[in-house]
């Protein structure tokens, strides 16, 4: 995983809540059995709309994504944040997320950060009048900058440890793989066993 | 120290308790890893790349769902379908993981396959690449849904690093009215609280209508607990956990039986044990419930109007609203009752149980289904069309002019080729009425399987009462 430290980008303004899995790639793209190339499915029904935020040649390259509340709900589709992360995002921001999409996206280095309803409408007004303008996300200082503003954030210190690293949950996990053994050891007589 | 049946499972299963200094999150062990062909490939593909092997094929079951037909049983004609599930098959041998492959009589929706198989059981942590995991909750099993990443994880280390979730108490009180259902008290909550509320928090719903709830009907509540942002919703298992549990393939026997019932009986929530938040719903005001919207959280009674959007207290819901009847093409005013259907979709993983198929058989039996209208009976497992069959339902689902389909998890989110054409409205069992979610252009009302018969046989969304 490329470890993240600072990003500075252009931002495209997302104004929208209840951003679902769905909207954010439908179903019918899920079908790839590879890793690579999903960003083709990212927000595949609405980019069919000329009018749509990122079909604006403005925002072209925008590498953080500034969206309303409760983005990425509903299912646990990983593909969407690989669609993201594809498509070219590294940073979303939003005043909160669905759970699973913001366990999945810090566990691929793309970077959710939660922001008060009032900085994300400075920041979507900010950007709408300048699209140029960038945004500096810094997780070492967990701020997020812009035009002369800044806003802290709060992501949990393993998280960003771990991000900041670039390091990977398996081999983490691997570090006990002696407690792991010992309870394994003494697992009850009467639990499941499928085989 | 009182403990909440979730911080019960919990502890029981912690392998490596985090250190608090950087808030790391606690290892856990994992019970049951169910997978399916649509969030697996990738995380097989990463054990291969890092030489790494299935750590427990011995908890680790397969099934195909999300993609198979459901009109026959040998062929799938898109060929990314296939290649989907003939990946699922050729991992599945390889790594030595069990598969209820399409055909299979156990092969079905995972959240069906594994309860009826007696899988799931009381206590156990139970994940998948899923997030309607939360299903298994009401066998008292903390269950949540994961990303292919944590699939890979687990296949890996059989453990997953979790963050203690906050616990929150979902008490109901009162009793269902006759003809209110299971499905219509989740989608009234869901609407009282709204989509978000439950983040941050594992649920455990208690009081006196959840314990006569049906294990069907809790699984029904259990399974939509992630659609108002649950990690997971527990129900406290208790003799109808037991009695449905006793005699299944998977389910303890003799000695062991014994055994695991005394540990089963000490899993429910301590007197005292501290909720950090508790919502309270009154379930003898409850009427049949539908949506009108696009998150499951737009819902109203069906006797109801479509709101005006404008009457919403913040900006945040009025602009959602405004959004959703747009998209689905309503008007503020109509009565719900003035809604017209083409398709009504019975199955899934909410409902696709066989009391589910019970209800909307009951109701249909008899009558016709409208013209102009499909009616697509999907059941949950090849298991429940069986029984069902056994039972006759079929007879009366295709008399009445009803589709009577092979398992899976079908127009639910139309990943097969049961989906909605663009601009047709369902009504639908299913879990998520999100925009496009049955197919592009598709327009979804969640409803329980009484409404969807009755909404069948009107053409209009209806409840038994109207007929």
């Amino acid at each position: 995983m490329e470890k993240f430290i600072t990003h500075v980008g252009t931002a495209g303004p997302l104004r929208r809540s209840n951003v679902d899995t769905d909207q954010i790639i439908p179903a019918v793209y899920l079908k790839r059995v590879t890793r690579t190339g999903f960003e083709d499915g990212l927000f595949a029904a609405w980019r069919e709309d000329p009018g749509f935020v990122l079909n604006n040649p403005a925002y072209a390259g925008a590498s953080i994504l500034i969206a309303g509340p409760e983005f990425g709900t509903g299912s646990s589709r990983e593909h969407a944040v690989w669609a993201l992360s594809d498509f070219g995002f590294r940073v979303v921001i939003s005043p909160r997320f669905g759970e699973i999409f913001r366990g999945n996206s810090l566990k691929q280095g793309l970077l959710t950060v939660e922001l008060p309803q009032q900085a994300v409408d400075t920041l979507w007004d900010t950007v709408e009048e300048s699209p140029t303008t960038t945004v500096e996300v810094d997780l070492a200082a967990r701020q997020v900058r812009c035009a002369g503003r800044s806003w802290p954030f709060a992501l949990d210190d393993f998280s960003r440890w771990r991000l900041m690293e670039g390091l990977d949950d398996i081999g983490l996990t691997l570090r006990h793989e002696d407690a792991i053994a010992a309870f394994e050891a003494q697992r009850p007589s009467y639990g499941v066993v499928v085989s | 120290m009182s403990r909440t049946l979730a911080q019960k499972v919990w502890d029981q299963h912690v392998v490596h308790k985090a250190k608090s200094d950087i808030s790391e999150p606690d290892l856990l062990y994992i019970d049951l890893h169910l997978l399916h062909e649509v969030t697996s490939p990738q995380a097989f593909d990463g054990l291969r790349l890092a030489g790494r092997k299935v750590r427990h094929p011995d908890l680790t079951i397969a099934t195909e769902d999300h993609n198979t037909p459901t009109d026959n049983l040998l062929t799938i004609s898109d060929p990314t379908s296939r290649t989907q599930i003939e990946t699922l098959r050729k991992n599945c041998a390889e790594f030595g993981i069990r598969l209820h492959p399409l055909g299979d009589p156990e092969q079905g929706v995972v959240h069906v396959m594994g309860p009826q198989q007696g899988l799931t059981q009381p206590g156990m942590t139970i994940v998948c690449g899923d997030s309607h995991t939360s299903t298994h909750g009401a066998f008292g099993a903390l269950a949540f849904g994961i990303g292919t990443s944590e699939v890979e994880h687990v296949l890996a280390t059989q453990t997953l690093p979790q963050t203690t979730p906050k616990q929150l108490a979902v008490n109901v009180s009162g009793e269902l009215p006759p003809g209110v259902t299971a499905k219509d008290l989740i989608l009234a909550l869901i609407s009282k609280v709204g989509t978000g509320a439950g983040r941050g928090h594992v649920v455990e719903y208690r009081g006196p209508v959840i314990e006569k709830l049906s294990m069907e009907g809790r699984m029904t509540v259990s399974n939509m607990s992630i659609e108002w942002g649950a990690k997971a919703g527990l129900i406290a298992p208790d003799d109808t956990t037991y009695a449905w549990l006793e005699g299944r393939t998977f389910a303890p026997v003799g000695k062991a039986w014994e055994a695991a019932l005394d540990h089963w009986r000490s899993l429910p929530t301590d007197a005292g044990a501290k909720f950090d938040t508790e919502v309270d719903l009154d379930a003898s005001s409850l009427t049949p419930f539908v949506t009108w919207g696009t998150n499951p959280g737009q819902g109203a009674p069906l006797s109801a109007s479509i709101p005006d959007p404008e009457s919403f207290p913040t900006e945040e819901e009025r602009a959602a609203a405004r959004r959703a009847v747009e998209y689905m093409d309503l008007n503020p005013g109509t009565a719900l009752r003035d809604v017209a259907v083409d398709v009504v979709f019975v199955g899934s993983c909410t409902n696709g149980r066989l009391e589910d198929l019970r209800l909307a058989a009951e109701v249909i039996r008899g009558r016709k289904v409208a013209d102009g209208v499909r009616m697509m009976i999907v059941p949950g497992s090849a298991a429940v069309r069986a029984q069902a069959e056994a039972e006759g339902l079929h007879e009366i689902f295709t008399a009445a002019g009803a589709e009577w389909r092979f398992a899976g998890c079908s127009m639910c989110l139309g990943m097969n080729p049961d989906t909605l054409k663009p601009g047709q409205r369902s009504a639908s069992t299913s879990n998520r009425n999100f925009e496009g979610r049955q197919g592009k252009g598709g327009r979804t009302h969640l409803v329980s399987p009484a409404v969807a018969a009755a909404t069948a046989v009107v053409g209009r969304l209806a409840a038994p009462a109207d007929l």
